[in-house]
């Protein structure tokens, strides 16, 4: 799951809906599991899979159509439930980027302890990738993460996003918030003592 | 600027990142189930114990049947993720309210019942209804199980601050009004995403109004507006609910500490990043008919028309409403129901089970409706018994089962089925919470009980 970030060009996954919760991303029913591993069978679990197990053809996880590293989604994703099993999920599908005009705070920060990126856009770029998106599935888009730089590949549209350097640099280079936390338990115990 | 949230969050600044997050110092961790597993691996994966084993409580509730508790868990996958904080607790020398314990229950009714969760605190939880404890005058939030680790390992957490958020909610709350109409009033004017990055101070004449239950209520729903977290002043009244409770401080200690929490308020020059301001007069009990908190009206009201949905939403607010089998314009109210469930972090305190019973007193459950009425704890539990409320509930056809999450997720066997209608008094309405194909309407104690003993949607008031 560390694998380290750089510039990614992927075609995507177009998922246009807003308010897509992590119950949703991951039903409850599903967090049962002990480890972080398996999740990614059960992503979008009730849109994608019908009461039989069989997979409901209109979902765009089951369309061949659709395929990529990148997720794109509407306003506000990953809502409700703090469950990181909704950034596992994610990961474990395949998925390594998602781009939406807002996500969820919870969502985000567990997003990238995952080494999953969540790429903020303007509405204007969002709804100009979607339609990129359906007018030719297999479009591609450019996540620069070290110009911090979005590219619709089709329309050259491109935008900035928001990141802060810390967390970039525990990207580029694999490592997790842990890591820094034990190497600075000095100041932890002379906070405690003060 | 030197709002509540700043003088609570900054003294517990350990050190800033540079152009990166803070690192704060968190005094409580509460730990259930669900998402801590994978954070005590993470720490036998690099060979650590836990920093500070006497600030962590854990306790199962998710998982735990309402029924039988004192049997093994019959669904095998729940009792091993059970089993397996009992056994993570023992091993890093935590303590634990266990299934059948006494002190057992939701955890974040727990937390406050048992005076560990006091003013002026840092807490975290790998849950989002952590804001609960913010009724205390604390600074609390959800977080992920990544982010338990972290808690775990060094007693510390790395997050960006929040901007800040007032709300007040100014003059006298109306009859049949409680904190859940509030909070849903609330979440349905702010939308919901639209307290997302901040943390709110809930402020004004309405919001001190509320018995320290109802505080609780208001603080737990903070999250379904996107907020960090919720958080109200402690006044005269927090103090006296924490006074003599098990973990409070006693003696000098409690003099100490309550001079220390009437210093906790927002400066009279407090800045807030957003100052929002709602009137009493203008609530009524609440209910949803979509599938987002967000999405509510007042059961007099009519569900709103698609012109009146902005356009990038109206795909998704059509999906939400064939789920719920419901149709744009239409009145809820004589609405057949085929479920009630009153409980949760959000209505599962002693208050609640009173509202519930003050209105079913003397009448008759509905015969066809399915009611599951679970305590938040068995501290809950007890108090409904000792205060006779169970006899109450037992002659209008009731029946109490024993505490735990149950309906609010369908984690355990307490699942509506598809395409049946509940009214809740959990916290979300997303698609499949209550079970797949499950349509809920939230809504507050009031309502549950009037839709209960009527079958359909029922203003409470009518009934009063």
């Amino acid at each position: 799951m560390k694998e380290k970030f750089n510039i990614t060009t992927s075609t995507c996954v177009p998922l246009p809906l807003e308010n897509v919760d992590t119950d949703q991303i991951i039903p409850a029913r599903f967090l049962k599991a002990t480890t972080k591993e398996g999740f990614g069978d059960n992503l979008f679990r009730d849109w994608r899979y019908d009461k039989q197990d069989n997979e409901i053809e209109s979902f765009v996880l089951n369309n061949p159509l659709y395929s990529g590293k990148i997720l794109v989604a509407g306003k506000n994703f990953g809502s409700g439930s703090s469950r990181e099993h909704a950034a596992w999920a994610i990961a474990g599908y395949g998925f390594r980027i998602v781009v939406s005009s807002f996500f969820a705070d919870i969502f985000r920060n567990n997003a990238l302890n995952n080494f999953v990126l969540p790429v903020v856009v303007s509405d204007a770029f969002l709804a100009g990738l979607f339609e990129s998106i359906q007018k030719d599935p297999k479009m591609e888009v450019e996540v620069n993460l070290p110009a911090q730089t979005i590219t619709n590949k089709v329309t050259g549209a491109s935008e900035y996003f928001d990141i802060n350097s810390y967390k970039k640099l525990c990207l580029e280079n694999g490592l997790d918030d842990i890591d820094f936390l034990l190497s600075n338990k000095d100041k932890i115990e002379a906070w405690e003592n003060k | 600027m030197n709002t509540l949230f700043d003088k609570i969050w900054d003294s517990h600044v350990v050190a800033k990142v540079e152009d990166g997050p803070t690192q704060l110092y968190i005094d409580r961790l509460y730990c259930h189930e669900v998402t801590s597993p994978q954070a005590f691996a993470g720490l036998r994966a690099r060979g650590i114990q836990v920093f500070r084993p006497e600030k962590v409580y854990c306790m199962p509730d998710h998982n735990t049947p309402t029924h039988d508790q004192d049997k093994p868990i019959e669904d095998t996958i729940s009792k091993t993720q059970v089993d397996t904080l009992t056994k993570n607790a023992t091993d890093f020398g935590l303590t634990h309210f266990g299934m059948m314990n006494p002190k057992n229950g939701i955890i974040h009714v727990v937390g406050p019942e048992r005076g560990l969760t006091l003013p002026g605190m840092t807490i975290v939880c790998g849950d989002s209804h952590t804001s609960t404890h913010g009724a205390l005058g604390t600074v609390a939030f959800g977080i992920g199980t990544s982010e338990v680790e972290m808690v775990l390992s060094s007693q510390c957490i790395l997050q960006s601050k929040p901007k800040t958020m007032r709300i007040s909610v100014e003059g006298k709350l109306n009859e049949g009004v409680t904190a859940k109409d509030v909070a849903l009033y609330i979440i349905s004017k702010v939308t919901t995403g639209g307290a997302t990055g901040y943390f709110v101070e809930y402020a004004g004449e309405a919001i001190y109004s509320l018995s320290m239950e109802g505080r609780l209520t208001l603080c737990n729903l903070s999250i379904e507006m996107g907020a960090r977290g919720g958080i109200i002043a402690p006044d005269d009244a927090a103090i006296e609910y924490l006074r003599n409770r098990e973990y409070a401080p006693k003696g000098e200690e409690w003099d100490k500490a309550v001079a220390y929490w009437k210093t906790l308020k927002s400066g009279v020059d407090a800045v807030f990043d957003k100052d929002v301001l709602f009137h009493a007069e203008d609530i009524e009990p609440m209910i949803t008919y979509g599938t987002n908190p967000g999405m509510g009206m007042g059961i007099t009201e009519n569900i709103p028309v698609m012109e009146s949905v902005p356009e990038a939403g109206r795909i998704s607010y059509a999906k939400s409403l064939e789920y719920m089998g419901l149709e744009a314009g239409q009145s809820l109210l004589g609405k057949k129901i085929d479920y009630v469930f009153l409980g949760s972090c959000t209505n599962g305190r002693i208050e609640d089970f009173r509202v519930f019973a003050s209105l079913v007193k003397g009448k008759k459950k509905a015969a066809d409706v399915v009611a599951w009425l679970v305590p938040g704890s068995w501290e809950v539990d007890k108090q409904i018994r000792r205060e006779g409320l169970d006899k109450i509930f037992e002659e209008a056809g009731f029946a109490l089962r024993q505490p735990g999450c149950s309906a609010c997720l369908a984690m355990n066997d307490d699942k509506v089925p598809a395409g049946k209608y509940a009214v809740s008094t959990s916290n979300r309405n997303f698609e499949g919470r209550q079970g797949p194909g499950a349509r809920t309407l939230l809504a507050s104690p009031l309502v549950a009980a009037a839709a209960a003993v009527t079958g359909v949607i029922t203003d409470p008031r009518k009934l009063m």
